[in-house]
This record gives structure tokens, sequence and C-alpha cells, in this order.
């Protein structure tokens, strides 16, 4: 601020003076999180080296001997990780198919709900348990579909019918926690549905009233249509992540029965890296997945912009 | 034209029902862990429980109050969660104040080699190979520092500063004030929504948190967050009792004691969340309309 102007004719001095007397502050603030994105996310891409080398988690990086792609290679050899890279597109595709449609309905239903003090409270309720973590909803669901004493089971036996193995049959698990993500985030999404739908023109349902139409035909003929950019953005950027997989929302439901099915990469690249220490194996899976990643991100970001959305940036 | 006037018709009252179910789908779950927590092992064996306590006890309960490790590992979360709102926030502000401002060289590259950490990221093993160069593996500190900023929050928060007026900075500036007494004096006191949503989001977040802890903390188990504790109690006893015949000296006692964790972790988090209920949802239209 204190930065002493020169006051002569030397007018291209005086504007570089006094940009950086107006300017300083903001780069001084600035410092810290350039610091701090470079040692944490920028330092890290270096080790990716670690990668192209021999396991080796003694010796710094550029001390091993080069393998190049060798641990890319053996990765694909690996049934397991086969098995990783098949459960976490199945996952994206099973979330896509029944998980993304379940908010948009259950929002055009709290919109057509008159009572507010009720849809108020309905809308509170079904936000909580996008707040539990993956564990605790884990517990829950072990809770309720354990096969000897979940209360689910437990009612199905009371009233005379066999239990159904929720947990430890794979079919039965893989449906089971695709049905928890729904659980845990259904009403949470509804937020951006039901924020689209307040902007709908009301003219439209005048409109419509006007022409007699019944309530179930303004749902699928005014309100739906007026959300629809907002669902074709939303689908695109969930198609950017069918790579991904939350490592939290597999190991809080896993169990060793249905290992061959919770299995994704993220989880895989845990254990195989810092359980059996396979430090290069693991980090060459991590790249190959963060590429892929990167690529369908940039991709969907791109066409939700060119779709007339915001995209993610 | 006729909302408010026309009658209840049956298209209301399947809405009604469905929504009543919905209701009872996210409570059911949570009053059967709390029912197990106080009911007794037998009862819990012998498949009584469902939503309701049977043969009501509180010792699971107070076993876990009891248990050192799981109360420490509470007050620890929590002071934890207190530090990372406040070193987050204080990151943010830093990193999404500044690039609010037009006339700032370099803003733009900047900006990108933020963003770009988003896009992509070197992944686990590599973070793992650099706290271990900076000691920072079963370090408690290795819960902080690698995740100071959100750049998702980072942008809901500069898109946030960018609807303000251009006009208040500028009378500020007239007035003598350079960026930062601008920051404080105007940006900061008309932020307190966003301020508040983020904090919150963060806050949520560590409490919720425990990968970072189960990657770099395996060794350091009284730095373990609660989540973390809870993930260890509940694959111990058992994760699906088919494989845990007899597994504790009463049958049923490690179902007991599980709900118990469960019901006392999930505690501040459904005790705080009605009140700020309201933060959260503007956060999630915040985020997805501007982002």
């Amino acid at each position: 601020m204190t930065i002493p102007k020169s006051k002569g004719t030397n007018l291209k001095r005086h504007t570089r003076n006094s940009y950086i007397s107006r300017h300083w502050a903001l780069y001084a603030m600035l410092a810290l999180p350039i610091i701090y994105f470079f040692i944490f996310s920028y330092v890290p891409m270096v080790n990716i080296l670690i990668a192209f080398t021999q396991n080796n988690v003694i010796l710094p990086v550029w001390e091993v001997p080069f393998v190049g792609w060798a641990n890319f290679q053996q990765a694909f050899t690996l049934q397991p990780f086969r098995d990783a890279v098949r459960n976490t597109l199945m996952f994206s595709a099973l979330d896509l198919v029944i998980g993304f449609p379940a908010p948009i309905i259950l929002a055009l239903l709290l919109n057509e709900l008159r009572m507010p003090l009720f849809k108020k409270i309905t809308q509170t309720i079904s936000y909580m348990p996008f707040f539990l973590s993956w564990i605790i909803v884990g517990g829950l669901a072990t809770r309720l579909f354990s096969n000897n004493t979940g209360a689910v089971n437990n009612l199905l036996t009371y009233m005379g019918f066999s239990t159904i193995p929720f947990l430890t049959s794979n079919v039965h698990w893989v449906f089971t926690n695709v049905f928890a993500a729904i659980w845990r985030s259904v009403g949470w999404n509804t937020i951006i549905y039901l924020a689209a739908i307040t902007a709908v023109n009301p003219e439209l349902y005048e409109a419509a009233d006007m022409d007699g139409a019944s309530r179930l035909r303004k749902m699928w003929h005014v309100t739906l249509p007026g959300i629809r950019p907002v669902i074709v953005i939303l689908l695109v950027l969930t198609l950017g992540g069918i790579m991904g997989a939350d490592l939290s929302r597999f190991l809080g439901m896993e169990n060793l029965l249905v290992r061959t099915v919770s299995e994704v990469i993220p989880t895989f690249v845990f254990r195989w890296g810092l359980q059996s220490m396979q430090f290069s194996l693991a980090a060459a899976i991590g790249i190959f997945q963060s590429i892929i990643g990167t690529f369908l991100l940039l991709g969907s970001n791109w066409l939700a912009k060119k779709l007339g959305g915001n995209g993610f940036w | 034209m006729d909302g408010k006037a026309r009658k209840t018709d049956a298209g209301d009252v399947c809405i009604i029902i469905f929504m009543l179910i919905l209701i009872a789908l996210c409570i059911l779950p949570i009053m059967n862990v709390v029912a197990t927590s106080f009911s007794s092992p037998g009862a819990v064996m012998r498949q009584e429980v469902t939503f309701l306590p049977v043969e009501f006890q509180t010792g699971s309960f107070m076993d876990v109050l009891n248990d050192s490790r799981f109360m420490r590992s509470m007050a620890w979360t929590g002071i934890l969660t207190g530090i990372v709102v406040v070193v987050n926030l204080f990151m943010t502000i830093l990193a999404a104040y500044p690039l609010t401002y037009d006339s700032l060289k370099g803003r733009k590259i900047i900006t990108l080699y933020i963003v770009f950490t988003m896009l992509f990221s070197a992944g686990l093993i590599p973070a793992f190979i650099l706290f271990r160069d900076l000691n920072l593996i079963n370090n408690p500190l290795v819960l902080i520092l690698p995740g100071m900023i959100s750049v998702f929050n980072m942008i809901i928060m500069r898109n946030f500063f960018m609807g303000i007026p251009d006009s208040l900075k500028e009378s500020a500036e007239m007035d003598g004030g350079g960026p930062f007494t601008v920051l404080i004096k105007i940006y900061l006191p008309l932020s307190t929504p966003v301020l508040a949503t983020l904090g919150l989001f963060y806050a949520v977040g560590r409490w919720n948190g425990f990968q970072d802890a189960l990657f770099f903390l395996p060794s350091a188990p009284d730095w373990h967050p609660i989540q973390l504790l809870l993930y260890n109690i509940l694959q111990n006893l058992t994760a699906v009792d088919a494989m845990d015949p007899g597994a504790s000296a009463a049958p049923g006692w490690g179902q007991t004691v599980q709900s118990a964790a469960i019901v006392i972790a999930m505690i501040p988090i459904l005790c705080v969340y009605p009140f700020v209920q309201r933060y959260f949802v503007q956060g999630a239209t915040l985020g997805a309309v501007k982002g």
C-alpha cells in the first residue's frame, strides 16, 4: 500500500507501480493456496513414476529399475483386477438405470404435494440419510438385512416366508447396495429438480388447465419438459463419473462372502497397494483410472456446456 | 387457478400414502438400530426385535459410553472437525477472493492451475509416497493438511463473491481500502450464508470421513476418527452373522453393542441436522445452479 508512486512523466512506470500497490495483497493471499496445491496435488504427480518401476518401497523412485509398461500389462492379466473393473462399471450402470430416475420421480411427486407443512417435514426427513456416513449406512443395512437376526428376515420368517440372503449372495448384495445408495441420496438429489420445477413458467400450467389436462398429463407434458435441460445436464455429468466408485460405499457394506462383486477399483488399489505393498502395480492401476476419469470428465463437461448448461467449472 | 380451492382427490391420497411410506423407509432403519441397542441379547438372537426394544436394557449403551477409546475418538473427531472447518474456510477464502478480480494478471492461469487438480489426481499410491517423505504417515496432521481446499467449494465461494455488486467494492476502494480491507469489511459480512453452508459441508465431510485415516494412520489407532473406529467395531464382531456363531460370550451381545456404537456415532449429526438443514439445501442449489 505504501509503495511510493513516481509522480513524473513516466506514465508506464506509474501504472505498473499502482498495479502492484493495488494487487500485491491479492498475490499474497493466493500464495498459500498455490503452495498447498503444489505440494499436495502436483508433487504426487511426479511420484507417478513409481508405476513404471519395479516394485520397491524403500529406494527413492529414481533409483529403482525402470520397467516400462510391465505393471500395466500385469494388472490386466489379474482376474481380481478385471473383476474390479467390471464391478465398477456394473455399479455405475445400475446407479444410472435405477438411481438416476429415482429423484426425478420423487421430485415430481413432492411437487404435487399440496400440504406445505407435510411437504416440508417429508423433505427434511428424506434429506437426512445423506448425512449419515457409509459406515453407518452399512451398519444399518447389516442390522436390517442379516440372515439370522436382521429385522427384515425376522419379519419374513414370522410371516412364514423363507429368509432372503440380502448380504450373503452376490446378486442380492449388489441390489441391496444399489438400493442403500438410493436410500441415502434420493431425497437429497431432489433438491436440484425441485429448484428447477419452481422455475417452470406458471402460464403453461394455466394453459394446460384451460385444455382440461389432468394432473398426470400436466406432470408429463409441462413439468417434465420444463426440467428437461437440468435432467440432461445432470445425466451427462453422471456419465462423466462412471469409472469412479466411492470407496466407503463398498468398504462400509462388504463382507468376505461377496468379495467377487464388492471389489471395485478404489478398494482394489487400497488392498493391493497399501495392504499387500504392491505399490507399483497399484500406482499403475490408479493412473489408468485417473486418466480415463479425466477424459470422461472433460468430455462430459464439454457436452454439458454444449447443451446449454454450466458444467462443473 | 383453483389450486387451493379444489378438493383432495384420489391422486392426493396416493401421493400422501407414498410420502408416508418414504418417511417410514427413512426412519425405520434408525428405529431398528436403536431398538437393537436397547434390547437384550437373547431377544436379538430369538429374532424378536424389529422396531421397538424387547427386554429393555441399557448395558450395551453403557459398554460403549464407558469405553475410553470410543469416547476419546468421539472427542478427537469433534476437535478435528472444528479445526478442519476453520482451516478449510480460511484457505478457501484465500483462494476464492483474489480470483474475483478481473484486473488480476495471471488470474486465468492460476484458476487453471487450481481447477486442474480437480480434473486429474495422481492417485492413492503417489500420495502415500509423498506423505511418507513428509513424515505424515501415522501423524494426525495427515487428517488436516492434504485436504485444506475443496476446489468445488472454492468455485462456489468465488461465484458467490462475484455476485456481490462491484459498486460496493469500488466505493470502499475510494475510501482508501485495499483488497484485504474490502474482503474483511464488505465481502465476508455479506457472505455469511455461503460461509455457513461451506463450513457445514466441510464439517460433515470431516465427521463422516475415515478413508484418510484408514490409508495413512495404520499404526496410530489413538488418532482414528470415530467412523474408522466404528468400521473396526462393525467388522470385528460380525459383518454377517452367518459367520459368528458364539463369537462373544453371550450370543447377540455383539449386535447390541454394535448397534449402541452406531447410535452414539449418529447422535451428533442427527441433533445438529434439523437446525442447519436449510444451509445444506442452500448449498445444494448454489453448487448446482451456479457452479
